[in-house]
């Protein structure tokens, strides 16, 4: 076997991360790409460019902001302290924080445009039929969403598991805890064991063209 | 207008009676930078209410101040005795919670729905306690039984309309409210859902307040007539009356027209007319297609009305109704604007200035109206 047991946890780890991230995501992009789909705020320029960051900055600037916060004299860490939580940085709850922030576009930004694609008049028909907003948003807009959904979960996911200087960053490189499979091919690479290395990495290519055929070969569906 | 008017803007406004328990009152002020609408109405709780129009004068918005898509800042409505809103007490009952229908201008079916699903989406969030029109009568009334399995992108543009009434007529609404429901469809579509309409008016007795900027449809279905103009109500009243002002814009269109409600009285057999009955005076039609006691609306062109002072029996003209001239209007150099009484109901006759000033024609003389034309409508 080409991938050895450390490799086999860091993959384990990688799904682990890319699915509870992923969850987060989905339950905290939500109402933010809710919120940018409808709102005529004047903050919703500032919000969208805020969420937008990580698809310009360098992982290591977010990741270093990250740190700097959850850290023990960061407001996040002090926070997490007197909570009893303890601190965040080089702990699972501390990858998915980062994961959270780094690929929150990705999700966002796919609902966000299935949101405005509804527009206004099916939730204007549904009022007309006597369903209230709540109501309104889990028959009409979730169902109308889904595709966007579905491009959102799957772009999340497989940001999430193909990111690497945040990780690195927040994480560290603890097996088992923090040592994702990005984390571990650099391992391999310094350590000069290309062989283990291009297993991971034709791993990982497959894994995120497999993906991505997925999600272009099903934009071709015609939504009726 | 001069004479004694029996149409005049004062007769017209007393359609529906303020604090009437089965009547509309709606007032709304609201503003835009570039649009204000002000209207203050009462409407009648029964029949169809036309809101009428050219594009831009406020058709849309004052329908969807009446659903509560739109609040007005300064508002009032009251329907059927139900408080829906009034500002002055910061009452708004948001439109979910308010017991009405909407057919929106262009078909609005959920799209990840079934049309049986979509008809079902209404009914079941209203309360078993409060439903009186059967599903199954909702569909039978449109005609859309074929449909039920299939999804609104297989349907075509008059299919997903009447999918659409059905929708809303399945809440059991109190009051109906249509945005030129038949806008988006060809003559073709709009003719196989005019039926459907003229039923659902026999049928149920659920007040429609319908948009439309087509005379023809506002003739064929109206009873009663809002016209609006840059966001205000320039008159409001039965279709009849308003139709025949003269200080209206109807009357001076090119193809002008009133309308009569009458009764089918009788058939000729042998010359294949119809024999309709209103006021009391007969009016003759071609055909025999209207069953014997039916009501009918008729509609008369102001250019097929000529006048005449003796009541001639050697002309072709089979209708000659005794008349009194209400009001003229002579704006057109060559051409005169009538309107007339005939036994309480409106008529318009355009006839050459020329004869006006030989025959004498003035407001309080009474004279005789021949009527080249009539038209069932219904």
């Amino acid at each position: 076997m080409a991938i050895d047991s450390a490799g086999l946890a860091a993959i384990r780890l990688t799904l682990e991360l890319a699915a509870v991230t992923t969850t987060v995501l989905l339950v905290v992009g939500t109402p933010i790409a809710w919120w940018l789909a409808r709102t005529g705020s004047r903050w919703k320029g500032v919000v969208g460019a805020v969420v937008a960051l990580p698809l310009v900055l360098p992982p290591t600037v977010i990741g270093f902001y990250l740190l700097v916060a959850l850290g023990p004299h960061g407001p996040v860490g002090q926070l997490t302290q007197a909570l009893g939580l303890g601190l965040l940085p080089f702990t699972f709850a501390g990858l998915v924080v980062g994961s959270v922030f780094y690929s929150l576009p990705f999700v966002v930004q796919p609902l966000q445009n299935a949101f405005e694609a509804i527009g206004e008049r099916p939730l204007e028909v549904a009022a007309t039929l006597r369903a209230g907003a709540i109501d309104t948003f889990f028959s009409v807009v979730l169902p109308l969403a889904r595709p966007g959904f579905v491009t959102a979960t799957i772009l999340g996911f497989a940001h999430t598991v193909g990111e690497f200087g945040v990780v690195l960053m927040i994480g560290g490189n603890i097996p088992e805890k923090t040592r994702v499979v990005s984390v571990q091919i650099y391992d391999h690479v310094e350590a000069l064991e290309y062989a283990e290395a291009h297993w991971l990495s034709a791993g990982m290519l497959v894994f995120s063209f497999v993906v991505l055929l997925a999600l272009y070969g099903r934009k071709k569906e015609v939504v009726r | 207008m001069s004479g004694a008017a029996p149409f005049g803007p004062g007769a017209a406004r007393t359609g529906a009676i303020a604090g009437d328990d089965a009547a509309i009152r709606a007032r709304f002020g609201l503003g835009w930078p570039d649009f204000r609408l002000d209207v203050d109405l009462a409407l009648p709780g029964r029949g169809v209410i036309a809101l009428f129009g050219h594009s831009g004068s406020g058709k849309t918005t004052l329908l969807r101040c009446l659903a509560g898509l739109e609040r007005a800042a300064d508002g009032y409505l009251a329907v059927r005795g139900e408080l829906w809103q009034d500002e002055s007490q910061h009452l708004f009952v948001p439109t979910h919670r308010r017991p009405l229908g909407y057919v929106f201008q262009e078909a609005s079916l959920f799209a990840h729905l079934t049309v049986q699903r979509n008809l079902e989406f209404g009914l079941k969030r209203v309360p078993a306690a409060s439903r009186r029109i059967p599903l199954d009568q909702a569909i039978a009334l449109l005609g859309i039984e074929p449909l039920l399995a299939r999804t609104p992108g297989r349907l075509s543009g008059g299919e997903r309309q009447r999918v659409a009434i059905a929708r809303a007529l399945a809440t059991s609404p109190r009051l109906l409210l249509m945005d030129e429901p038949l806008a988006a469809l060809d003559v073709k579509r709009k003719q196989e859902i005019l039926p459907y309409l003229e039923r659902l008016h026999a049928e149920l007795d659920i007040p429609v307040i319908y948009v439309s900027h087509a005379p023809e449809e506002v003739a064929r279905l109206a009873d009663h007539v809002v016209l609006l103009a840059d966001g205000r109500a320039l008159a409001a009243g039965p279709i009849g009356e308003v139709m025949a002002r003269l200080d209206l814009p109807f009357a001076h269109d090119e193809d002008a027209f009133v309308v009569i409600d009458a009764r089918v009285a009788a058939h000729d057999e042998a010359y294949a007319l119809t024999r309709l009955e209103f006021a009391g005076l007969p009016l003759w039609v071609p055909g025999l297609g209207a069953p014997l006691a039916s009501r009918v609306r008729a509609r008369v062109l102001a250019r097929d009305v000529s006048l005449a002072l003796s009541e001639r029996h050697d002309s072709s003209i089979l209708n000659v109704l005794p008349a009194r001239v209400v009001s003229l209007d002579e704006a057109d150099p060559g051409r005169t604007l009538v309107c007339l009484d005939v036994a309480g109901t409106p008529l318009l006759a355009r006839i050459t200035r020329r004869s006006a000033a030989q025959l004498g024609i003035v407001p309080g003389r009474d004279v005789y109206a021949q009527v080249k034309g009539v038209a069932l409508l219904r």
